[in-house]
């Protein structure tokens, strides 16, 4: 009905939805591991019925974090809840949370359909489920086969179809589409979406921006175990939005000189195409319009949004500052003593 | 608006119990031993290990020789028979180890706890579904043993019905089983199926030996009985010496190191992040 058509093999299974509360919450979240601090006072909620990015560098804290909720990790302080209560508590937890952890959590000698049905017999989900969530993830043909066999995407999915299995209202995935085709990052985007659109709490964990920006509604940012950012993507799109326009032209040089102006930074990589900084899609277009100019192309830079996190995350603590929800005044960037003290107060 | 997105939501009529229960945290314990190729061929391996042995001693004493291998040295008809007990221990110990470290080796146990966050029920149903098996199977391989062993001795042989024999048979099957789960304990403790194989079999085999060198023999006297392994004989054998304890004794001791072993497992479970 209206939302996607997107396939997700829940809606016989779907028993509840979710309020508009948050459903995961975490609160000064902080792991260390000796004196390695691998989450630092992280504090966030993610809301059901949208999809969730959870961004951040290689060792940001993002795997840690989903262990914590998981109950798996145990925090060092602070508290992680899921639908209200922490996981462990729940009488039914797959039904509460289905999660793909970035490590494969699997025995490599068992097939991928036992040990779905073994994971589906301690919460009392049928046979027929777990045959339908390996038809739903594209496993039907080496569901008998070792999983040790896998490849990187076949454990992938595997993973995924474990999450699904119990009809979850909360679904967390630690960077699902490592290792997928084309065709399963498609697919995956189109499942977030429509899991989503169900009234699930979906929470994502990825590296890259643009791959969120076309699946998440809203971003969670993390760097050095800390929050950075906690906003929509159109708010961090249009934050992001890098002012360079490229423009193609058999035209270039004129448009070029048409264009100049003292607030407009104009370079050129190739013959016949602009790269433009200072002026909008718009303002370009109809200047060209005006001038009976014709452009083959024009388009805002998208390598933006990429550059425009990797800028964000650079220096978790300088960016402390500029964003809305972040919880802590910054320090000075990454003093060990300043890092110190703050897990002392944590503490 | 929540009905704009789920419309069908209330007309749901089956609303599934999914909660976890005993009941069914052991029904998949049970899953995941059968779905391991590699648990049946072991047990298959304890079973051969148990027939084979005891046959083969029983063969070589009635021929008037004296075994050489594992558990030679007895001389009781019943022991003889079941001399295949030390190194089906050694299979069946090992499997236990599998069992838990192999979840740990795997990444397996994040599954598992994922889907059983209170954790303490999966090992109470792993060593629930374990000690079921080893029971099972060694019964039937003990029992095996030892009457293909009695009809190879023949006239010499013992009856069930001896004192002490319906005991040390089932004494054995008690002990195996008890090997396997310690194992199982080891293995949790450790997460290393290396490292917990070699600290059952050091203290079954290696460290009463080692006491013995090192000890003074009035301390060793004292101590001995109370190895594990040397408990186990206690009431595994018909009739155990004065170096041993008594088969009652025997049995406490060694369940006191099963109860410690598997309560440190458990508490370490409980609070170890995964
Ligand atoms: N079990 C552990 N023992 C010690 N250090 C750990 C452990 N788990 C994580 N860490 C450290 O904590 C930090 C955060 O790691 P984590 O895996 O959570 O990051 P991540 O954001 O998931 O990174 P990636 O994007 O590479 O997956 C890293 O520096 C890592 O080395
Ligand atoms: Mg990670």
């Amino acid at each position: 009905m209206g939302g996607p058509s997107v396939r997700t093999g829940l809606t016989t299974w779907r028993s509840t939805v979710g309020s508009l509360d948050p459903m995961i919450e975490v609160t000064n979240l902080t792991k260390r591991y000796g004196d390695k601090t691998a989450v630092d006072s992280l504090t966030f909620s993610v809301r059901p019925g949208i999809v969730t990015g959870f961004l951040g560098p290689n060792g940001a804290g993002k795997s840690t974090t989903m262990r914590m909720i998981l109950g798996l990790d145990r925090p060092t302080a602070g508290t992680a809840t899921v639908n209200g209560r922490p996981y462990a508590e729940h009488r039914a937890p797959l039904h509460e949370i289905g999660a793909l952890l970035e490590a494969k959590s699997i025995h490599q000698g068992r097939s991928a359909f036992s040990h779905l049905w073994a994971m589906a017999a301690t919460t009392g989900v049928p046979r027929r489920r777990v045959e339908e969530v390996i038809d739903l993830v594209g496993l039907t043909e080496v569901a008998r086969k070792r999983a040790g066999g896998f490849s990187l995407g076949m454990g992938q999915r595997l993973g995924i179809a474990s999450a699904l299995l119990a009809d979850p209202r909360v679904v967390m995935l630690d960077e699902p589409v490592n290792g997928l085709d084309p065709e399963g990052i498609l697919w995956i985007r189109n499942l977030l979406k429509g899991l989503a659109a169900e009234g699930r709490t979906v929470f994502v964990s990825s590296h890259l921006m643009s791959e969120m920006a076309l699946t998440a509604e809203h971003l969670i940012v993390v760097g050095r175990g800390r929050l950075i950012a906690d906003v929509s993507v159109a708010e961090f799109t249009a934050r992001a939005a890098s002012n360079t326009v490229r423009v193609r032209s058999p035209q270039a040089a004129q448009l070029r000189d048409q264009l100049a102006g003292p607030d407009v930074t104009i370079t050129s990589l190739e013959p016949g195409v602009l790269e433009i900084t200072g002026l909008t899609t718009d303002q370009i277009g109809d200047h060209a319009a005006e001038s009976g100019f014709t452009l083959h192309e024009l388009f805002p830079q998208q390598a933006s949004l990429e550059e425009a996190f990797m800028e964000m995350t650079r220096d978790a603590v300088e960016y402390h500052a500029t964003t809305t929800t972040t919880t802590r005044a910054g320090a000075s960037p990454g003093t060990p003593g300043d890092e110190l003290a703050e897990a002392g107060r944590a503490a | 608006m929540t009905t704009a997105i789920a419309p069908d939501l209330t007309a749901r009529p089956e609303r599934r119990d999914l909660r976890v229960t005993t009941r069914r945290v052991f029904r998949s314990e049970w899953i995941k031993f059968w779905s391991l190729r590699s648990t049946a061929y072991t047990l298959l391996g304890a079973v051969v290990a148990l027939v084979a042995f005891g046959l083969i001693a029983a063969s070589v004493t009635s021929g008037g020789g004296t075994f050489e291998g594992p558990g030679e040295g007895a001389t009781d008809p019943t022991d003889i028979s079941l001399a295949g007990t030390q190194l089906a221990q050694l299979v069946i110990g090992t499997l236990g180890v599998l069992l838990t470290a192999g979840e740990y080796s795997t990444g397996l146990i994040r599954s598992t706890l994922a889907a059983v966050p209170r954790r303490l029920p999966v090992l109470w149903a792993k060593a629930a579904v374990f000690a079921g098996v080893v029971l099972a199977v060694g019964a039937v391989a003990v029992f095996g043993a030892f009457f293909g062993g009695q009809a190879i001795l023949g006239s010499d042989g013992a009856s069930l019905t001896d004192p002490g024999v319906l005991r040390a048979v089932l004494g054995t099957v008690v002990y195996l089983t008890g090997i396997g789960l310690l194992g199982m304990a080891l293995g949790a403790l450790l997460r290393n199926t290396a490292g917990a194989v070699t600290t059952l079999f050091a203290s079954i085999w290696l460290l009463p030996g080692l006491m013995q060198v090192a000890l003074p023999d009035s301390w060793n006297d004292a101590i001995g009985p109370y190895f594990p392994s040397n408990a186990g004989s206690a009431f595994m054998t018909v009739s155990p010496g004065s170096d041993l304890l008594s088969p009652g004794a025997g049995l406490a001791v060694f369940a006191g190191f099963l109860a410690v072993l598997l309560g440190a497992a458990a508490w370490q479970l409980k609070r170890r992040d995964a």
